[in-house]
């Protein structure tokens, strides 16, 4: 298995639906002042995507599999990610 | 749980750390409530899958040879990578037979077996519950705030929330004015990533050269991380391989690589390819290792709180071990609540004693040991990329049979050596010895 959406159909998820715990604070930083897009590059799961025609930073929640790399890894402060609520979000069978 | 609950002690997230404090305190027949995000403790927690059997044990006594643990650890494998070859230093330890100190793991499995000792001498583990505040009364803490929009208090808060998701409840949280932990920095952690491939048990003991049941690890170093600072691994469990690793945030961030190409990259390396064939991916995981050495720990006590394992940034990326300092503080942190109970006094003066115990244990002494190793390898790329190559160039030299006199080949290395830097190898070699001094 090589490609990162085979391995994300291998977590279990208990989907929160309609209700995201990620947010980008502002696109207009992803837009303007972000050059590297870093946060579509180091995520581990793919969850974040830049969107050149709508100009955003689209956010895939649902594949986010809560390593927490995004809050600290954006150079600008620009997401926040919490927890998913209690139970749900990813439910690791191996861990 | 009812509303506004008051507890002698609270206990935020259920792994190495948060269980090891709620057993110790519960144990000493303290009332304690240890909260976990996760639909049970374990189904978020992640590792790369080296447990140590002594602090276990010292922890939980002799029931420790009923956790689920997968196989002990007789042989430790470490590899140098170039593209196409590996050097490798593999220690087959066969006394480790009778007396194994380390198993893999997996902690879906662990953590819940664990919290269940907790749970066994009295702790209330109530899991489903995300913890999104402190509550700060007078400048202290005094209880947590749940998902669910209740309170529970307590005379003592320990916080072992860990450092992936959930990150923000130190820093959010402000006693005169200070965050209780700093925003941490990308290359204060490293970002590592796993697979859980099955694989049959008697393949991976062909395989990995084990006797039935016993295990071995593989950690791979210089091309397996494309040369940035972390290090790649394979570790036998039961019936499936871990295999993944990581490595600084910030070096992600440098090179706009993603954890996936690196995974892929050392799957598909010469000498990883066939030990992985026909093992089918069943699981793929990430989290963030704590790698801000002895510089990078907060204040680990405070008014009515303290905090335990990667969320005290606690962890020894030099030797893989994090899960027994996770187990160690916590179990040192429930300590020094029950004397604060006993004492009827829990002032931050009186939990200072947890920060005495740490520092006086092997803990702080590793921390502070290998405080510098990890800037030494992001400041110096050369380590994990040109030397390997220097070193794979000079035993290909010493190996190969071709026809030049062995006088030739020695002084050909030689030469190899000095043209690459003999003094900044050397000197090199002085800073890394300095260092981890």
């Amino acid at each position: 298995m090589e490609k990162l959406t085979d391995k994300l159909f291998t977590v279990k998820y208990n989907e929160d639906s309609g209700k995201p715990h990620i947010e980008i604070i502002d696109q207009e930083v992803c837009g303007t002042k972000c050059e590297g897009k870093y946060c579509t590059h180091f995520c581990p799961a793919g969850v974040y995507e830049w969107n050149e025609e709508q100009k955003k930073t689209l956010v895939s929640f649902g594949n986010c599999i809560e390593c927490g790399a995004c809050s600290i890894g954006c150079p600008f402060d620009n997401i926040v990610c919490h927890s998913p609520r209690g139970g749900y979000g990813a439910q690791f069978k191996h861990g | 749980m009812a509303d506004d609950e008051k507890f002698d002690a609270v206990v935020v997230g259920a792994g190495p750390a948060g269980t090891a404090a709620a057993y110790t305190m519960a144990k000493a027949g303290l009332q304690v409530a240890l909260l976990e995000r996760g639909a049970k403790p374990g189904s978020k927690n992640v590792m790369g899958g080296i447990l140590y059997n002594h602090y276990l044990e010292e922890i939980v006594g002799d029931s420790w040879k009923e956790a689920p643990l997968e196989r002990p650890i007789i042989e430790e494998r470490r590899w140098i990578m170039t593209s196409d070859a590996t050097i490798g230093i593999d220690y087959k330890n066969l006394r480790n037979r009778e007396h194994p100190h380390s198993y893999s793991v997996l902690r879906a499995k662990f953590d819940a077996w664990f919290a269940e000792q907790a749970e066994k001498v009295g702790a209330v583990v109530v899991p489903e519950t995300v913890v999104d505040r402190l509550i700060v009364k007078n400048g202290r803490v005094v209880g947590v705030g749940t998902g669910r929009g209740d309170a529970v208090y307590a005379d003592a808060v320990v916080i072992c929330e860990g450092i992936g998701l959930g990150t923000g409840l130190l820093e959010k949280t402000l006693i005169n004015g200070k965050p209780l932990r700093r925003k941490l920095r990308p290359n204060e952690v490293a970002m590592a990533v796993k697979e859980i491939m099955q694989l049959d048990s008697g393949l991976i003991e062909e395989r990995f050269n084990c006797d039935p049941g016993e295990g071995c690890t593989i950690e791979c170093f210089g091309d397996s991380t494309l040369g940035m600072s972390g290090f790649m691994f394979i570790y036998t469990n039961r019936d499936t391989l871990s295999v993944g690793g990581g490595a600084l945030l910030s070096e992600f961030n440098a090179t706009l690589r993603s954890p996936n190409d690196l995974m892929e990259h050392f799957k598909q390396h010469p000498a990883v390819k066939p030990l992985l064939r026909g093992a089918e991916t069943v699981e793929y995981l990430a989290h963030l290792i704590p790698e801000g050495g002895h510089r990078g720990i907060p204040k680990v006590y405070g008014p009515g709180y303290l905090i335990c394992g990667d969320a005290a940034m606690l962890s020894n990326p030099v030797h893989r071990e994090g899960s027994n300092l996770a187990m160690i503080s916590g179990k040192l942190a429930g300590e020094t609540v029950v004397h604060a109970k006993e004492a009827g006094d829990f002032s931050e003066r009186r939990l200072a004693e947890y920060k005495g115990k740490l520092d006086h244990s092997w803990i702080m002494a590793d921390m502070r040991k290998y405080d510098g190793a990890v800037p030494l390898l992001e400041h110096n790329p050369q380590m994990l990329t040109k030397y390997p190559k220097v070193a794979d160039q000079a035993l290909d030299e010493f190996f190969r049979v071709d026809g030049v006199s062995k006088w030739q080949k020695q002084s050909n290395i030689l030469k190899m050596v000095r043209k690459e830097g003999m003094f900044r190898m050397g000197w090199d070699t002085l800073k890394a010895l300095w260092t981890m001094k």
